[in-house]
């Protein structure tokens, strides 16, 4: 090698140091507030965590036993379940209406770009502000919800919906499935509104009608929106928590607790901190699976460099 | 596209407006309930519009939360500043220069953005109890920035990236170091990217409820999100002054919204927001 190439190799290399510079702050932030806090969580789950610990700041080293706790814990299948139940029902419903609307607002009707516009405002709000809407609205004695259906004869006595088990997991979904709506909408039409006009066009010449252009069109086109979408909002339910929080509280009785809110209430409530971090680091398990889907599906737009 | 028909165009605003009406209720009901009086509010049946508007609950919510919506101006502002000041650079090195960890660090800022609060809510409790950050506006700060940081560099990132080379390479050319490069090109150039990624971080900071729920745990220095909750499970529950909080706490992102549509309408067609 030339001596000048060496020198050239070597001012790269203080270049190259010197752009890193550029990225610290970010590098910082997210191992100070992510990267850190999370393996230590994964630590957490390990020890034993008392009152005493925050006094002195040291908990005992105690093995796998948080885990034997939870798992042998008769709320863990009933916190699995619900945190299925909540999931799998919200996404179907998010995603079927969320796909109706994109259709619908495709077909560019008088004022249909400002009702498409409007129709978002409620996701922008803080979720604390509709949560606390729903629960207005589903009041047993007060609740626009109930005064409606018994003006419409459709029940004959105000149903307690936020306070009777099986009832609240359904009104805790149906409030997430509104929430989740605007999202799968937006991503959809958009994924909607990159399909070229001409191929619906040479489908109607050979004689294709609306549901087959739908079918064998638009669902092939839109196929990685549609993984993308799904994985989206699979890992966003999985992190549901506000909604939960002011409507129910995880109750009554448990019914409504998915594993985020209960691994909270084991920390903060029961102050079980090494058993909640073990209940969260099994939720991350849940997440990451879906997190690597998502991931996989956007590789291609990652590593594009421009 | 084909034109509609009278006859369907009718019949489709219909369906749409039927729509709206469901989707923007809770809204709508909201408001309503806020300009109700005590005895307005646990009317059977309850009225559709408020017979006799007042803004005695305004007035009583205003009165009990005003601190707290300080809070969340301080914390949110305080947020976007930090947001931007992190984010800008690193989107700008992760757009133009090539580094080893490139992958790595977006595959991590996704990951940020994907793992559950929940999770980093309970290990940073105890990481802040033990620093002292418990009970700050710096510590809730620095947490809520890393809901809106992930988003902020990827959309950055996107936006920088459509910069032509040329621009950045012709001020080297001229002498200029990378970051005079960065502060006196991208920097305005990227103008409304950073407004775009500035107002979503005012978002996420305004809305975040779980990390001040667990770091501020006595009365002082709480976000309005926080005192909403607190003032909804409270027993003297009052549903119009709840709701007047509720709008109250809705007012920044509504403001936003209407000043800033442009901004907004940029920042949801990027995807992947929301956590």
């Amino acid at each position: 090698m030339k001596k000048s190439e060496i020198n050239r190799a070597r001012s790269l290399r203080r270049t190259q140091r010197y752009r890193l510079l550029f990225l610290l702050p970010v590098l910082i932030e997210v191992i100070l507030v992510f990267v850190y806090p999370l393996f230590n969580n994964i630590r957490m789950g390990f020890q034993h965590y008392t009152i005493a610990s925050f006094v002195n700041g040291t908990a005992p080293y105690i093995g796998l036993k948080n885990y034997v706790e939870i798992f042998s814990n008769p709320l863990m299948g009933k916190t699995v379940l619900n945190t299925l139940t909540f999931t799998v029902g919200s996404i179907v419903f998010q995603f079927a209406i969320g796909l109706l609307l994109a259709l619908f607002f495709k077909l560019r009707f008088s004022l249909s770009q400002l009702m498409r516009t409007l129709i978002l405002i409620p996701w922008l709000l803080p979720l604390i502000v509709s949560a606390t809407a729903f629960r207005w609205m589903f009041d047993h004695t007060n609740g626009i919800i109930n005064q409606f259906l018994l003006n419409m004869h459709l029940i004959t006595q105000p149903v307690p919906w936020l306070i009777t088990p099986h009832l609240a997991l359904l009104t805790v979904i149906i409030a997430n499935i509104w929430i989740g709506i605007p999202f799968n909408m937006v991503l959809l039409y958009g994924g909607l509104m990159s399909i070229p006009d001409e191929y619906y066009e040479a489908a109607s010449i050979d004689g294709a009608n609306a549901v087959q252009s739908f079918w064998h069109i638009t669902i092939p086109a839109l196929r990685e929106v549609i993984l993308i979408v799904l994985m989206l909002g699979l890992i966003y339910t999985l992190k549901v928590f506000d909604v939960i929080r002011v409507l129910t509280g995880g109750g009554p009785a448990n019914s409504t607790q998915i594993l985020s809110t209960w691994s909270y209430s084991l920390s903060f409530t029961d102050l079980s901190f090494g058993q909640g971090a073990a209940v969260g680091n099994v939720l991350m398990l849940i997440t990451l699976v879906f997190a690597a889907i998502y991931i996989r599906a956007i590789r291609a737009s990652l590593t594009s460099s421009r | 596209m084909t034109r509609l028909t009278n006859t369907k165009n009718g019949i489709f605003l219909g369906l749409g407006l039927i729509i709206m009406v469901i989707m923007l209720f809770p809204l709508y009901w909201t408001i309503v309930a806020s300009f109700k009086t005590d005895n307005q509010i646990y009317a059977i049946p309850p009225a559709l519009f408020p017979p006799t508007p007042t803004f005695e609950s305004y007035i009583r919510a205003f009165n009990a939360e005003w601190h707290q919506f300080i809070s969340s101006l301080i914390i949110s502002s305080g947020t976007v500043v930090f947001t931007v000041l992190v984010a800008t650079p690193a989107a700008y090195a992760l757009a133009h220069f090539r580094f080893r960890i490139t992958v790595a660090v977006i595959v991590t800022l996704l990951l940020a953005q994907i793992i559950p609060t929940v999770i980093i809510a309970n290990s940073i409790y105890v990481i802040f109890n033990n620093i002292g950050l418990l009970n700050t506006y710096v510590g809730l700060i620095i947490v809520d920035s890393s809901l809106g940081i992930p988003f902020s560099v990827l959309i950055l990132r996107a936006f920088m990236q459509s910069i032509p080379t040329e621009l950045p390479e012709a001020a080297r050319v001229d002498g200029a170091s990378d970051f005079r490069t960065f502060l006196a090109i991208i920097v305005p150039v990227s103008r409304s990217a950073i407004i775009t990624a500035a107002l979503f971080a005012f978002l996420f900071a305004w809305g975040d409820f779980l990390f001040a729920l667990t770091i501020i745990t006595r009365p002082g220095k709480e976000p309005i999100t926080l005192g909403l909750y607190q003032f909804m499970s409270s027993f003297s529950q009052q549903w119009n002054d709840v709701m007047a909080t509720a709008v109250i706490a809705s007012i920044p992102a509504g403001l936003l919204l209407t000043l800033a549509q442009r901004y907004v309408a940029a920042g949801l067609t990027a995807g992947s927001i929301k956590g």
